[in-house]
């Protein structure tokens, strides 16, 4: 029961992207079709599973104060197994993802999770939780990178959907729109749904990339 | 000079980091609230994505190249860059103070900032020179800091409208950067390369 709740818990109610508002750079940077977004989030998943599993069972080698340091480093260990073998088996998606991939290391949703819960739970929960998530992040990748896809182009997974019937909107896959896609969804969401988003944003990650409200977090890495 | 130039400005302008490479979002929302932090912020963002541009250039050249390591790169950036934020709080602490009290409490923070590891792996991608990162590193931390100080300035605009329920925080700060990025966009073609 724990375990369904554990793997659940980052499709919805959770949501990495939709409720926290984590790791917006691949979000915005690789939604402009809904099949990159698969890519990236599954990409994302995996990455997440490896570090998951092997933070959760080393976490009691690991000293509390360079942990941080620790993580990122077997963070980046498996964003390189999974960039080589995108390169081998996908060249396609690696190139249409390009230092996205690498870019991986810094997403603060992999951190979060190694800080939050694989280092405090045992390998099974923390191997369900790096799933879940990944997931979750795949599901909100795919709902941004279909919208944007569908305006921009016409098309869902490059199938034609609307493309006869009215000019595309190219807006919508160039910069621009993917912060106006991401904001409306999650605003809709907002209206539409009883959860609110969290919006801890790089909060929830350990240290991270400069909310003044984490200042104390990245202080303490300092030290 | 005159490539040096194109470089700096299309790194601003063209190819802003923030609103059309989607590099550093995090701090772009984060602490774009007030003006005062936004540029603490990137004068620390300048000032790391400049030295790390270089620094890591010459990982890859003279140890990861001549060794045949290129596939370490992500592991080796991540460390350097990582070692290089904390010796650079500890050089700025101990030798300029007053530059460590402006910027010190961003600097670990920048670590894990994405637009870091982002040019240090462009430069090695866009194959330039020494020379070349260290000014496109400066020219990406500048563009990254007229992102982010615009983006305060229509942020604390924002504070006094009045907002839909649900659009309020997150939602709204991304239809904003909407628009800006909008702005930025007129700027693509400027540059014929």
């Amino acid at each position: 029961m724990n375990a369904l709740k554990t793997l659940t818990n980052g499709l919805v109610k959770e949501n990495p992207t939709l409720r926290l508002v984590l790791g917006t750079c691949p979000t915005l940077a690789v939604t402009t079709s809904a099949i990159n977004g698969i890519g990236m989030g599954l990409a994302a998943t995996a990455v997440l599973l490896g570090s998951n599993v092997v933070i959760s069972l080393t976490r009691k080698l690991i000293p509390d104060k360079v942990r941080i340091p620790a993580f990122i480093t077997i963070i980046a260990g498996f964003v390189t197994i999974v960039q080589f073998l995108l390169k081998a088996y996908l060249p396609s998606l690696d190139k249409a993802l390009g230092i996205f991939i690498p870019l991986i290391v810094v997403n603060c949703i992999i951190l979060a999770r190694a800080e939050m819960f694989a280092s405090k739970n045992n390998v099974f929960l923390s191997a369900l939780d790096g799933i879940g998530m990944g997931l979750g992040f795949t599901l909100a990748l795919i709902i941004i990178g279909s919208i944007r896809e569908l305006i921009g182009n016409g098309t869902i997974f490059g199938a034609k959907v609307t493309a006869d019937l009215f000019d595309p909107a190219i807006i919508a896959i160039l910069p621009p729109g993917g912060f106006l896609v991401f904001g409306t969804v999650i605003g809709l969401l907002n209206k539409f749904t009883t959860m609110k988003v969290k919006a801890t944003g790089c909060q929830a990650c350990g240290m991270n990339c400069g909310t003044s409200s984490c200042g104390a977090a990245g202080k303490e890495v300092a030290s | 000079m005159k490539e040096m130039i194109i470089i700096i400005m299309s790194a601003i302008l063209v190819e802003n980091f923030v609103l059309s490479k989607f590099l550093g979002i995090c701090p772009f929302l984060g602490v774009s609230k007030k003006l005062s932090p936004a540029l603490g912020m990137s004068g620390a963002v300048v000032f790391v994505m400049t030295i790390a541009s270089a620094v890591t250039w010459l990982v890859n050249q003279f140890l990861l190249v001549p060794y045949g390591l290129e596939y370490l790169q992500t592991i080796a950036f991540i460390l350097v860059i990582a070692a290089l934020v904390q010796f650079v709080e500890t050089v700025l602490k101990k030798f300029v103070p007053p530059l460590y009290k402006a910027l010190g409490i961003y600097l670990p923070l920048i670590t894990t900032n994405c637009a870091v590891l982002g040019v240090a792996l462009l430069n090695i991608q866009k194959e330039y020179n020494f020379l070349q990162s260290v000014v496109y590193g400066f020219g990406a931390g500048a563009g990254f800091t007229l992102a982010l100080v615009l983006f305060a300035g229509v942020r604390e605009r924002m504070e006094k409208c009045d907002i839909p329920e649900c659009l309020k925080g997150v939602p709204i700060s991304l239809i904003a950067a909407a628009l800006v990025s909008v702005a930025f966009f007129g700027f693509q073609g400027l540059f014929a390369n």
